[in-house]
């Protein structure tokens, strides 16, 4: 397994464009969390050419909608939605300088081309494990639409967050190199 | 005739979604271990240690082994001389189903299909009856994620493709679901019916524990077939590549019209949870 790679948000566009399908990174700092709900929202404001509620530039997007805190907890059970429903959206975020965007499952070519052109990356999280990840979200603020309860805007201060890289800067996909190297028949 | 109090049900609702959100069963633990040993990529390995260590953690800190803490599905086998009194039975189980997300810090996902407003209590939950003999009820609870449920499939086949066609679909239906449904997952197969049996009798089948066999030989024959297809697909664990794409396949097969094959793929994640009790 190759080495982790620490990464402290906002991102850079030469932070992400070092990074490699496959490479395994260590996530700090912020990062904001957005699911279909959200991404609705957001996307409509800025089809009407309004500004966001957060400012996402060099930021990250998780798409998660945790579970309830427990009394002690920064937060609940927090592991990764399935992305693709998040796809019509994505473009236009990166065009307005979001960095990174974690979740589970493939994207769309129109999102990975958007990667390339406004160079952002796509991080899996590991789907179904989360009481696991919830460990490294040190503190969760909602911050706005907090009427959609689970599906609100959430920050999240994480500390060695892990995920691993799905797509990069160069249009590479991990979904479909692994899979290929594995395929039998 | 034997009475059952309405209230001792709606306790029992709600403890069961608490355990099965908190405690995955023996029999998916011990199927990650198996795979694990057989698994050849390197990152599938690590992620099944890391769902392991997921499950140990929500086990003991009583926490949601996934966020998606499911639509509420119950499957109730009520004995025909059991008389309920002080409430009725849906009423009773979906009271259960709201206090146990409640109280249990489980996340809610119940929402109008075009306005998404989160209804705030996930319900209701789909409850499918059954009457039987005896004097007793049996729940089962199952929570269902959205995200490999919005990989399952009905589709009523020609009869013509047969057996291999079956076959095809459902590996091909896997296939294609790649890494969205939370791999390894459970695949659940149902054969025949009618349009709506063969769905409920695809997601019953998700129920049998993991590693069981079919008792229909023939049937347990084309378990095999099709998981060894599945596995040689090359998914993986999420996705990212590997030998272990799912972790079994379960198939029930009913009677069907002359004119039809339908068929149901009811695909499961890897945290397969579901608990029971009788009462």
């Amino acid at each position: 397994m190759p080495e982790t790679i620490k990464l402290t948000t906002p991102l850079s566009d030469q932070d992400v464009e070092k990074l490699r399908i496959g490479d395994k990174v260590s996530l700090n700092g912020v990062i904001y969390t957005g699911r279909d709900a959200a991404h609705k929202r957001l996307f409509d404001l800025l089809d009407q050419g309004e500004s966001l509620p957060i400012d996402i530039k060099g930021q990250i997007i998780y798409y998660v909608g945790p579970s309830p805190a427990k009394p002690g907890q920064a937060i609940g059970s927090a592991g990764p939605t399935t992305s693709y429903r998040m796809d019509t959206y994505s473009p236009k975020l990166m065009s307005v300088g979001l960095k990174g965007m974690i979740g589970k499952g493939n994207r769309g070519q129109e999102v990975i081309d958007a990667m390339v052109k406004y160079k952002a990356v796509y991080f899996a999280a590991v789907g179904g494990a989360g009481s696991l990840i919830a460990k490294a979200i040190k503190k969760s603020e909602i911050v706005a639409y907090e009427d959609l309860g689970p599906e609100a805007i959430r920050k999240l201060e994480v500390e060695d967050f892990p995920v691993i890289v799905v797509n990069d800067t160069r249009g590479e996909d991990l979904y479909q190199k692994g899979v290929e190297q594995y395929r039998r028949e | 005739m034997r009475e059952i109090e309405a209230n001792k049900i709606t306790a029992q609702v709600k403890r069961l979604c608490m355990e099965a959100n908190y405690d995955l069963g023996e029999d998916v633990l011990k199927a990650f271990k198996d795979y694990y040993a057989a698994e050849e990529s390197p990152a599938g390995k690590e992620i099944l240690e890391q769902l392991i260590e997921n499950a140990r953690i929500a086990t003991d800190e009583k926490t949601p082994i996934c966020q998606d803490t499911g639509l509420a599905i119950l499957f109730i086998e009520l004995g025909q001389d059991v008389h309920l009194v002080g409430g009725d039975l849906n009423e009773a189980v979906q009271e259960g189903v709201r206090q146990g997300y409640q109280e249990g810090y489980l996340r809610k996902s119940s929402c109008h299909p075009f306005t998404r407003k989160n209804l705030g209590d996930n319900t209701p939950a789909i409850i499918h009856i059954e009457l039987v003999p005896g004097d007793k009820i049996n729940i089962k609870f199952a929570p269902k994620g959205g995200g490999s449920e919005n990989m399952s499939r009905v589709v009523m086949l020609t009869p013509a493709v047969g057996r291999q066609g079956v076959i095809d679909y459902v590996v091909n239906l896997i296939k294609e679901s790649g890494s969205n449904p939370c791999p390894p997952t459970v695949v659940g197969v149902g054969i025949g019916g009618t349009f709506e049996r063969a769905a409920y009798i695809a997601k019953k089948a998700l129920l049998r524990p993991i590693g069981s066999k079919n008792p229909d030989p023939e049937l347990a024959q084309m378990e095999e077939e099709i998981l060894e297809k599945i596995n040689k697909l090359g998914i993986g664990p999420q996705g990212l590549g590997g030998r272990t794409t799912s972790l079994a396949v379960h198939v029930d097969l009913v009677p069907c019209h002359i004119a039809s094959l339908p068929l149901a793929v009811n695909v499961q994640c890897h945290a397969a949870r579901h608990k029971e009790v009788t009462i």
